[in-house]
């Protein structure tokens, strides 16, 4: 008679490696100051974030693709967990590419949040109808960043949990017909 | 953090040398000297507005913003200071106020580069032990 296999010699239960480990969030931040872009860099970085700096919103919609000058096909594999953007910047806002990234049905789902170095209510409340996660006050503390992570981390590990979960009753679900026909 | 430099640094540079750590023990002194290389620039820019004659008092606001925005990341609190009361001035349209103002903030300025840099060397003899605070 053949052995029967259990569901943890199958692949399928087994490979959790093509998703991405709930451990590094990759976060985008945007902003015009050459010292704040360091500090943020610096704060996301000890928060054992993956960091990727720009100076403009402009080059931030480049880097996403959603510049118009290239096609998305690049751009499938680009896993950004959070976008992190100063408000008063030359050109482009920080609201306008809230706006922007949350019109855009490739990334709309990637909390955005504002950082500020002015308390205007006004502003504040504009940011958050418009779909912004949160918004912070310059100097962003250390203590702000790791909630964020500590946060979005809890969101990641509920996805990968789920899907985990999914394929070992995938597994297990097969194992039961193979041991039922005796295979 | 020293007697010296009691008032012109606040808790904002502390957040800044709690960021060091054995690997990175220069952060603090990187973001220094970004900041002097930026802040010159602005104080150079604000200075050919003014000596223009036209006071174009949303453009030093706009400039001024920017060395308010970078000064409050290092903690400066001094210069801070001035800042704020120099974009008063500008919102004012109070040219004189401005000229004034912005005098202090050079003042300031300079004080605090002398400060710091002499609280770098400092730290850099006291060897990197001393200054990194961050345990792993």
């Amino acid at each position: 008679m053949a052995e029967v296999m259990r569901p943890e010699k199958f692949d399928i239960s087994n490979d959790t490696s093509s998703l991405a480990s709930p451990e590094l969030l990759h976060v985008l931040a945007v902003d015009d100051s050459i010292v704040d872009r360091k500090f943020i860099e610096r704060l996301l970085k000890v928060s054992s974030c993956k960091v990727t700096v720009v100076d403009s919103a402009t080059r931030a919609l480049q880097y996403l693709g959603l510049d118009g000058d290239n096609s998305s096909v690049g751009f499938q594999d680009l896993k950004i967990n959070l976008i992190m953007t100063d408000y008063s910047m030359p050109g482009m806002t920080g609201y306008e590419l809230l706006k922007k990234i949350k019109e855009s049905s490739a990334f709309r789902e990637i909390p955005v949040v504002i950082m500020s170095s002015e308390n205007i209510l006004p502003r504040i409340d504009r940011c958050l109808e418009e779909g912004a996660e949160d918004f912070l006050l310059k100097p962003v503390k250390l203590a702000d960043v790791k909630r964020l992570r500590d946060s979005l981390m809890k969101a990641e590990e509920r996805v990968f949990k789920n899907i985990k979960h999914k394929r070992e009753l995938e597994a297990s679900d097969i194992y039961s017909q193979l041991k039922r026909a005796k295979i | 953090m020293g007697k010296c430099m009691q008032g012109y640094l606040d808790e904002q540079f502390m957040e800044l040398e709690e960021l060091q750590d054995d690997v990175n023990p220069n952060f603090v002194e990187e973001v220094a000297t970004l900041y002097f290389k930026d802040s010159a620039r602005l104080i150079n820019s604000i200075d050919q507005a003014l000596e223009r004659g036209s006071f174009d008092f949303n453009r030093l606001d706009n400039y001024m913003h920017q060395f308010k925005g970078s000064s409050t990341s290092i903690g400066a609190s001094k210069v801070k200071t001035e800042c704020t009361m120099f974009r008063e001035y500008c919102r004012m349209g109070n040219a004189e106020g401005c000229l004034r103002t912005f005098q202090q903030v050079k003042k300031e300025h300079a004080t605090l580069r002398k400060k710091l840099e002499h609280y770098f060397q400092l730290a850099r003899q006291a060897g990197p032990k001393e200054t990194a605070r961050r345990s792993k």
